[in-house]
């Protein structure tokens, strides 16, 4: 185990260098952050902005600002925004919390909905429930996530005004943001228990179960949903990084302090150090995140434990 | 079917006019029709047939298993007398007293010892689980009975293995475990379904053995279905004999086998190989197999003797023959154990010969048919095809070697391509060897090789799904002679095969053989066929061999202390022959072994011009 989890720390450190070597590199293709500044004031002079671009550090050459970026994560300090001078950490902490809240909600609402749904599909499989609920599930796959937030906050916020449309104050406020996000992952997840369950279903120990006589209870969720959910963790470790993407959507709509809000205006600012400190703080969780299913899957199955 | 009343009375399971059905793409298939039989407390009832047969679904029908299964019971009854008093429609028994009934009453065992466990939790956590259910048993009780159980199906250390998962227990170590939890609640009736057939048969001997004793001691009564008429002479009381769903005959063991009387209890009677039947015969013999035509059996084939072999020169010589396989690697990849598939192998193989390849799992016999095959690299030793080295060939001489030395697999199912045509899959070889470039020519020659395996040329446009597991292996051997080979490896090429299929095959194979001059290389485990197919015999054990010789040497003769073990592990397909009175104990050992610690070679003795015997040391033949 400790041999497996180094090999992982090591591929992690690839990982993130190639991350952020990659976004580090395209964001200064996308235009001048000096510019963004003076934000296109007509006085400025060619001068000015070289002096800008100096005190920024980006007069430097491309390999010794990555470079001092890299040197930067080691310490812990990710330098300052352009925009104001605040400690990109400092922005992180306060964004991080939020987006994690937002993306564990809308997993375990997925969750919570997904896996009794596929099981009831799998135990009627072909018959009208399990009809109904796979029509829904591509139902729910046709929605683009940014359309059914404007619907939600349509009906929610706009006509019957029982929930506040945007930012994160209170447990009402995750309720649109979350159910958006869950939405596509349920869609999908429940497809995903569906097929494994009647995968499992058609093994011989669960023939076996039902002729100790146990309940269809004991027998679905004790028997046969462990051996399936190898399929849906590891479903859900892939879904992790879609669900950043997504989130960057979602976040816009609900003006959500989160990452994705932070990472959206820190392109739209060329604010490198902003974008290149948030980047690679997803890039560790989505690792992290990763890793913990890669232990997940010894705690559910034994035969992997001792491989 | 001559039940008087009085017997019906005391059936402690009375099956009466069963009828199951299940729905399909084109309409509804009945499984089993209108079928009848009791069960009397304390005896052992086997219910034959081949598959497809309806017996297994009859077996799943009376604790209304097939429910999960999307059958339905059309009609009948299953009454049950747990106590000798009122009798319960299982039929029309709600869910709840169903499951009551359920692994507490009725219990069951099921025929892949590997798939009938979960895999993701302990054995005792899945053997307390029935007796938390229905005893009441609070946990640590049930863990102590959970490890008496174990004890009872003579599992040695039994403490460790209850906090053990599946996947460390070898196939009848886990029948073993199953047959403990389903024995756990002292039921009354025990329903076991082909439970030794995907075992070794030295652990299928000792796995009947098993159930033999504990039914005595508990006074069970046992429904055991199987397609092996071995084991129902050993097993049974009364036989029920099932044909396309409807029972074709019931009687008391000893005359189903001395006086059968349904077509089809004799035909498949007559297609059962049974050891010893070629006794004093030197040479391997085609008998006629008898086989349904309609409702009555008609004889197909005649009697004939294999004398094809040709012992002036082999064509095939293997010497020292040694293959290796590294599993198991540290962080660094080092390799810390090796499989010792096969261990300095020597045997020939004569123009027209059959040799068999005899052992159980872990022998070595498929890796040998591999070798030769060119699908497993060698370790060490050489192997001549007439005369030439294969280890000093050319690419293009091994490639031309493919086409000289075939392969027959196990696995009719699989070793078709379902989206070609057998008429393609049969050409393939054809064309992969550049022997016939002539579009029309080879597809003359394909049809006069379906012609040759005893099937129709326009047979050849059709698909794999279309045909029968019998038609199949056919094709796969009609495939394996495209390139006029000189030998062909069968490496369990009648094991799947249901005993009437089964008995055709072999004998279609000695026709080939006879016609064509072939040698083949039988690989098998099952040494009932072997009797009837082979010149001579190679006995394998851990990736060496520890007896070579003809067949009548092996069968009337066997030297090797194994050999005998294997022999006497062979149910024997006659009621009044006296079981076997050695008790066979043990695992299979592993051929899996750390690196550096060889195993011995064994060195060979001959016993008789030609009879190869192993010496034995002392530890083996403690073993046996």
């Amino acid at each position: 185990m400790a041999g497996f989890i180094l090999k992982r720390l090591l591929q992690a450190i690839f990982v993130v260098l190639a991350v952020t070597l990659i976004v580090s590199f395209a964001i200064r293709l996308t235009g001048d952050p000096a510019v963004m500044l003076v934000g296109g004031a007509g006085s400025v002079t060619e001068q000015d902005l070289q002096n800008i671009r100096q005190s920024l550090g980006l007069e430097r050459p491309f390999f010794v600002q990555y470079l001092s970026f890299l040197e930067g994560i080691l310490t812990g300090d990710f330098g300052k925004s352009f925009m104001g001078g605040t400690p990109v950490s400092m922005l992180i902490a306060r964004a991080l919390p939020a987006t994690l809240l937002l993306a564990f909600a809308s997993l375990i609402v997925s969750i919570i909905l997904s896996v009794p749904l596929g099981i009831y599909a799998a135990v009627h499989r072909g018959r009208w429930p399990d009809q109904m609920i796979r029509i829904l599930s591509l139902v729910g796959l046709s929605f683009p996530n940014f359309w059914l937030a404007i619907m939600l906050v349509l009906l929610f916020s706009i006509v019957l005004g029982i929930l506040p449309p945007s930012g994160m104050e209170g447990p009402e406020s995750f309720v649109m943001p979350a159910l958006t996000m869950a939405t596509i992952l349920t869609a999908t997840n429940v497809r995903l228990v569906r097929t494994s369950m009647l995968e499992t279903l058609s093994q011989q120990y669960i023939m076996v179960a039902r002729s100790k006589g146990l309940r269809d209870r004991v027998v679905l969720y004790k028997h046969a949903l462990r051996n399936s959910a190898i399929p849906l963790v590891t479903y859900i470790g892939l879904q992790f990084g879609g669900l950043i993407g997504g989130i960057v959507i979602v976040e816009r709509v609900f003006n959500w302090p989160g990452m994705g809000t932070l990472a959206f205006d820190a392109i739209s600012n060329r604010d490198y150090p902003v974008l290149q400190g948030t980047i690679t703080v997803l890039a560790l969780f989505i690792i992290l995140i990763n890793l913990l299913i890669d232990i997940a899957y010894g705690l559910i199955d034994p035969r992997i434990r001792t491989e | 079917m001559s039940d008087t009343p009085n017997r019906q009375s005391e059936a402690l399971l009375s099956v009466r006019s069963l009828s199951v059905e299940f729905g399909t793409g084109q309409g509804t298939f009945k499984a089993v029709k209108d079928v009848s039989f009791d069960v009397q407390p304390g005896r052992t009832l086997a219910v034959v047939g081949e598959s497809g047969s309806g017996k297994s679904v009859t077996s799943l029908a009376i604790m209304r298993l097939t429910d999960y299964t999307g059958g339905r019971i059309t009609s009948g009854q299953v009454l049950f007398r747990p106590d000798g008093g009122e009798a319960i429609d299982l039929v029309q028994a709600s869910d709840a007293r169903l499951r009551e009934i359920r692994g507490n009453d009725i219990a069951m065992i099921f025929q892949e010892p590997m798939t009938s466990l979960n895999p993701v939790f302990t054995i005792g956590n899945q053997i307390s689980e029935t007796l938390i259910l229905h005893q009441g048993l609070k946990g640590r009780e049930a863990r102590l009975r959970a490890r008496d159980l174990l004890q009872k199906v003579r599992l040695p250390d039994a403490d460790r293995l209850l906090d053990r998962y599946p996947h460390q227990l070898s196939g009848g170590m886990r029948q073993r475990v199953m047959i403990a939890m389903a024995l756990a609640c002292n039921p009354k009736l025990l329903i076991a379904d082909e439970p030794t057939t995907a075992l070794d048969v030295t652990i299928q001997a000792q796995i009947l053995n098993i159930i033999r004793d504990l039914q005595q001691e508990m006074g069970t009564a046992v429904i055991f279905i199987t397609h092996d008429m071995g084991v129902v002479a050993e097993m049974a009381d009364d036989v029920v004999v099932m044909w396309k769903g409807e029972k074709v005959e019931q009687a008391p063991v000893r005359d189903v086998f001395a006086s059968p009387q349904h077509p089809y209890t004799k035909a498949l009677l007559s297609a059962v190989p049974r050891l010893g039947s070629l006794k004093g015969q030197p040479l391997p013999k085609r008998t006629p197999v008898m086989v349904m035509d309609g409702n009555v059996a008609k004889p197909v084939g005649d009697t004939h003797e294999q004398n094809t072999a040709d012992y002036t020169k082999p064509v095939l010589q293997v010497d020292k023959l040694t293959t290796r396989f590294d599993v198991g690697k540290t962080f660094f990849g080092r390799v810390t154990h090796r499989v010792h598939a096969v261990e300095e192998v020597s045997f020939d193989i004569y123009p027209g010969e059959t040799l068999a390849l005899v052992g159980e799992s872990g022998s070595g016999k498929s890796t040998i048919g591999r070798t030769l095959q060119q699908l497993v690299e060698p370790t060490g030793g050489t192997v001549r095809f007439d005369g030439r080295d294969m280890g000093a060939m050319s690419p293009a001489d091994r490639r031309r070697l493919r086409q000289e030395i075939q392969y027959i697999f196990q696995d009719p199912f699989a070793s078709l391509d379902p989206r070609h045509s057998v008429g393609y899959s049969i050409a393939e070889p054809i064309i992969v060897h550049g022997l016939i470039n002539d579009r029309k020519a080879r597809e003359r020659r394909v049809h006069e090789l379906l012609d040759q395996v005893g099937l129709l040329p326009q047979h050849a446009k059709r698909y794999p799904h279309e045909f029968s597991g019998g038609q199949r292996q056919r094709i796969c051997i009609a495939r394996a002679l495209a390139s006029n080979p000189k030998l062909v490896i069968a490496d369990e090429s009648v094991s799947a095969l249901d005993v009437s299929i089964q008995a055709q095959i072999v004998n279609l194979l000695m026709e080939l053989q006879e016609k064509r001059k072939l040698s083949y290389l039988f690989i098998t485990h099952d040494m009932a066929v072997v009797e009837k197919i082979s010149h001579r015999v190679a006995v394998m054990y851990l990736g060496q061999i520890v007896e070579l010789g003809s067949r009548q040497a092996i069968f009337e003769n066997p030297q090797h202390s194994y050999t005998r073990k294997l022999l006497a592990a062979v149910p024997i397909a006659d009621p009044q022959r006296e079981r076997a009175s050695v008790r066979i104990e043990g695992e299979i050992p592993s051929p899996v072994r750390p690196v550096g610690q060889e195993p011995a070679i064994h060195r060979m003795r001959e016993v008789a011009p030609g009879h190869w015997v192993a010496i034995e040391a002392d530890s083996l033949r403690g073993a046996a």
